[in-house]
């Protein structure tokens, strides 16, 4: 069971009230809105749930695993996630007990 | 970008909406996302990124103040791996 665009859209037409065609754009907009602060080099913060956030790398060895060939991974941005206090302690508190 | 200015820009998207609208969107969507990792549910948006957990094992900790040991609980920490097309966008350095 995985969550997705589809869901939210179900999930904003049913507790929102917007219709079908308002809730899916309404979920495309939110993570293009991500998208676009990311993009331009702004972070995203969306407290209790988590921060979206850039890191630039700089250029480091890799290796090609199936030949074995030495390779530079180029220097890249990348985004990187770290979860609110409020979702980590969700999590933890879901999974506290059970699944030992 | 903070969450009222997501609420702010998405409400400029849809002028047909209130504002409430955007903002009940966004509250909705955050809820939903973080209710089903914490049932240990991915979350797989195309375009963007999955969300799912990963499990730390049980370990010796201390007490950073008293250097005592403590024994840390085994846990699940949420995880974000952005997808495809977010990862190019990003990625648009010289």
């Amino acid at each position: 069971m995985t969550l997705t665009k589809a869901d939210l859209a179900d999930l904003l037409f049913e507790q929102v009230g917007l219709n079908k065609r308002e809730a899916k754009d309404m979920v495309e907009a939110f993570f293009e809105e991500i998208r676009t602060a990311l993009e331009s080099g702004d972070s995203v913060k969306l407290s209790g749930f988590g921060n979206f956030e850039l890191r630039q790398k700089s250029e480091r060895p890799g290796r090609n695993p199936k030949t074995g060939e030495e390779i530079p991974i180029t220097a890249r941005r990348v985004v990187t996630f770290h979860a609110s206090q409020k979702l980590k302690l969700k999590v933890e508190e879901a999974y506290a007990g059970d699944r030992a | 970008m903070t969450k009222s200015e997501l609420i702010a820009n998405l409400a400029a998207r849809f002028p047909q909406l209130v504002v409430k609208d955007a903002e009940l969107s966004v509250k909705a969507i955050i809820d939903s996302m973080a209710d089903n990792l914490a049932s240990g549910e991915r979350i797989e948006i195309r375009g963007f990124g999955s969300f799912s957990l990963n499990y730390r094992p049980p370990r010796l900790g201390r007490n950073p103040k008293t250097g005592s040991k403590v024994q840390v609980p085994e846990k699940y920490v949420p995880h974000f791996k952005a997808g495809k097309e977010l990862r190019e966008r990003v990625d648009l350095v010289e």
